[in-house]
């Protein structure tokens, strides 16, 4: 394995962990607030605090990771994607920072403050669409190469379908992500009608998850044939995906196993993701960038590694501990006792 | 072409984004230090009122942090989106200091989590007291990495430059440049410094308005002993940093000191205006530039006449420098009084005027914090990478830049009011008294 596959790997994991725990971030922020309007509050909104008190930093410092980690790794990335983004990504960074304060201000001071809440759940929905406009860019055709700077074609961007194919899968992923891990959250807690809800909205956002994610796949035929003929030299990993994804509704259907059901799911995000992440190599950004051309030097990939392991002793202990401390213990997710300061 | 437009409103973004998010971020590495202090004392002395100290200032700690961290994330990708030529070089250099910034965030992010939602967890405090660690020292290692990254736009090193490719690359060398020590020691010194006269501040103001509660006190003697300890390393590691730009960066100094011409025997200039190239109403300390440049009296110091025009920052940076040094120099000696005046047991240190001058202390330190950013940064203009990279080559082609800078001064009017209005609330609604109160309900009236 050469340095550029180890280093767009490491980013891709992250990237993979932030989709993961991001949406169920996003997702738990919009049941929240439709509960909100649908006068459920009071089924799930402990649940959904519960869980995300103790970890919404973390959640974010995924993000930060990924893109720290991009520029360090592909400096070329910069370029073109920082000259191109800044609409997109300053929405994006915004509605980030809705959510960030949010919690804080809710939690200590402003609790129940409606306006906010809707604020916060719709952020939920818009954040993965204003971020996932990056991974239709990267398939190309929307940038141009002006005076020897990249310009974004906005006309092109939002009248194509494949835009919105991708916008679609990540709203309804968010959901789908968010509802299944939540329905294992509040079973833990023996939050039966918690239960009972999320595990109805699990079912509802299934659907749409995999159509949209089937579209996909139907639009890069037309908009980047060569993406559309190497996804199809991966297409185990995308069979193997679509049998995790029954396996995970036949269970959450059954009411049977919520956490093998969180973890099929995570699968079968996992095969699709890393499928469609395989399928899209060499390029970083089609067909301008690819991870040879703009791969950093040899002193600072070593440096980079070197750095990542290191962190990462630090790092993985750290997560068991907070892992046992609030998800995996008993007391802490029937919310037995409120302890924070 | 570039757009001079998107120059301009890319560098007021920047500045905009980074003086809101230093205030957050000066308290984030602030803050667990003193609450790690005020828990160790607690627990040490035995008494209940620092460990309520260590628990208050973690809940208002929460809201800061929050607001550090999204600002954090806007300057984290601002950088690229604003400045996408200069990180693609920068990239290949300095990635490696940006990159454990992340890991020190990460490991503060995953313990302040824990250590905020484990209070009356555990049987003993000293546990608890452990969590404390790992958040202050990832708080101020964030510091001190991307202090490192900033140093390096100042003193670049670590590689070759050959027709306009960096080769022989060395990351160790490029974080380990000659700005970098100094640089380092006084953000962080300061950073402390500042909390410590905030919190001092906000302690100073409760015993004013009518609450004579010993907790308050307490509050206030612990603070200012920091406050004083890092006020004198602020003023030791200044007169350094005199130095370090002596030597490898005489432009800035001698635009912040408006030191004109190269000479011996300079003298320090204090204050006064500049009128038409003259300076008028200065205060003149002889031979004290070349003191706080090489440690002599009489010293050559490199004045403005050897640079070319296009190669000097602007001069009112002079002014930043007078404001930063004289609050430093103030909030010294205010300090210093307060300890001698409760060792001497001076009465006019429990007066009311002192207090309301410890009040205004906290106020006055953040000035001297943007103060002293904007000197540093806008000294280093017309550079983005001293020497190799100017400003303006390193900016976006993009033409939204002035949208952005709309919508993003909107979002830092609302998270401004709004932390501060969230603050106020906590506090107000929960009173000390109140909280001691209830606490010794719970426990049955076995503490304090």
């Amino acid at each position: 394995m050469t340095v550029e596959i180890l280093g767009i790997t490491v980013l891709w994991v992250f990237l993979f962990g932030y989709i993961v725990i991001g949406a169920i971030d996003f997702g738990a922020g919009f049941f929240n607030a439709y509960s909100l309007l649908t006068g459920k509050q009071r089924v799930l909104t402990d649940v959904i605090q519960r869980y995300l008190s103790p970890v919404w930093e973390v959640t974010n410092v995924f993000l930060v990771f990924f893109f720290v980690g991009i520029i360090g790794f592909f400096p070329k990335t910069a370029f073109y994607y920082g000259t191109t983004l800044l609409v997109p990504v300053s929405f994006g960074i915004i509605l980030l920072a809705i959510r960030g304060s949010y919690y804080a201000f809710e939690t200590y001071g402003a609790r129940g403050h409606k306006g906010y809440s809707f604020a916060y759940g719709a952020s939920g929905l818009l954040l993965p669409a204003s971020l996932s406009i990056v991974l239709t860019i990267s398939e190309g055709g929307f940038i141009e190469i002006v005076d020897g700077q990249p310009v974004l074609d906005y006309w092109k961007l939002f009248s194509s379908p494949l835009t919105w194919s991708i916008v679609v899968l990540s709203i309804a992923a968010t959901l789908y992500i968010s509802s299944t891990f939540l329905t294992w959250y509040a079973n833990k807690a023996k939050d039966v009608e918690a239960t009972q809800l999320l595990r109805k909205y699990a079912l509802i956002w299934s659907l749409p998850t995999i159509i949209a994610a089937g579209g996909i796949i139907f639009e890069l035929r037309k908009h980047n044939p060569l993406h559309y003929e190497n996804i199809q030299r991966f297409w185990p990993m995308f069979l193997l995906s679509f049998l995790l994804f029954l396996g995970t509704v036949f269970l959450i259907w059954k009411k049977r196993q919520y956490g093998i059901a969180f973890g099929l799911l995570a699968g079968q995000f996992l095969f699709a993701f890393f499928g469609y992440g395989a399928s899209h190599y060499p390029y970083l950004l089609y067909p301008y960038l690819t991870i040879y051309d703009s791969f950093t030097n040899q002193a600072m990939a070593v440096a980079l590694i070197t750095a990542f392991i290191f962190g990462l002793m630090l790092l993985i202990p750290s997560l068991y501990l907070l892992l046992r401390m609030f998800l995996f213990n008993k007391e802490y997710v029937k919310g037995k006792k409120d302890h924070h300061a | 072409m570039r757009c001079v437009d998107s120059v301009f409103y890319s560098r007021v973004l920047t500045e905009l984004t980074l003086s809101f998010h230093i205030i957050y971020a000066t308290i984030g590495v602030g803050v667990p230090l003193m609450i790690m202090l005020a828990q160790w004392v607690g627990i040490k002395k035995n008494d209940e009122h620092y460990i309520l100290l260590a628990r208050r200032w973690a809940r208002g700690f929460v809201i800061t942090v929050a607001v550090g961290v999204v600002t954090g994330t806007a300057i984290g990708l601002q950088l690229s989106l604003l400045w996408p030529s200069f990180m693609e070089l920068a990239g290949n250099v300095i990635a490696l200091p940006l990159f454990m910034e992340t890991f020190a965030f990460f490991f503060e992010a995953i313990f302040l989590g824990i250590y905020l939602y484990t209070w009356d967890r555990f049987e003993n405090q000293k546990k608890h007291f452990l969590l404390l660690i790992p958040v202050a020292l990832g708080a101020s290692f964030s510091a001190v990495f991307i202090t490192i990254v900033n140093a390096f736009m100042n003193a670049p090193r670590g590689f070759d430059l050959v027709n306009g490719e960096l080769i022989n690359v060395n990351p160790l060398l490029a974080m380990f440049n000659p700005a970098m020590p100094t640089k380092v020691a006084h953000v962080v010194g300061t950073a402390y410094m500042t909390t410590a006269f905030l919190l001092a501040a906000i302690a100073a103001f409760r015993l004013l308005r009518g609450s004579n509660h010993i907790y308050h006190k307490k509050a206030l003697y612990l603070t200012l002993k920091v406050g004083f300890i890092f006020s004198v390393t602020a003023v030791l590691v200044g007169d350094l940093s005199g130095k370090y730009l002596a030597e490898y960066q005489p432009e800035k100094l001698a635009a912040a000191e408006w030191h004109f011409e190269t000479e011996e025997d300079a003298p320090l200039i204090l204050y006064g205006v500049l009128d038409d190239g003259e300076v008028k109403y200065a205060i003149k300390i002889p031979y004290a530039l070349s003191i706080l440049a090489h440690g002599t009296p009489n010293a050559e110091v490199i004045g403005l006449d050897q640079f070319a025009e296009e190669d000097t920052p602007p001069l009112y940076i002079h002014y930043l420098f007078d404001i930063m040094v004289t609050i430093g120099m103030l909030l010294l000696t205010l300090s210093a009084v307060y300890l001698l005046g409760m060792w001497r047991r001076w009465p006019f240190v429990k007066s009311r005027l002192f207090r309301w001058l410890i009040v205004l202390s906290g106020p006055l330190v953040f000035i001297s914090l943007e103060s002293g950013w904007w000197m540093a940064e806008v000294g280093r203009q017309p550079w983005i990478l001293r020497d190799i990279m100017r400003t303006a080559e390193g900016a976006t082609t993009s033409g939204q830049v002035p949208t952005m800078l709309v919508l993003f001064a909107l979002l830092y009017l609302v998270l401004g009011i709004g932390s501060v209005v969230v603050l106020r609330r906590m506090f107000i609604r929960n009173p000390v008294e109140k909280e001691i109160a209830d606490r010794q309900q719970e426990k049955g009236g076995d503490i304090l």
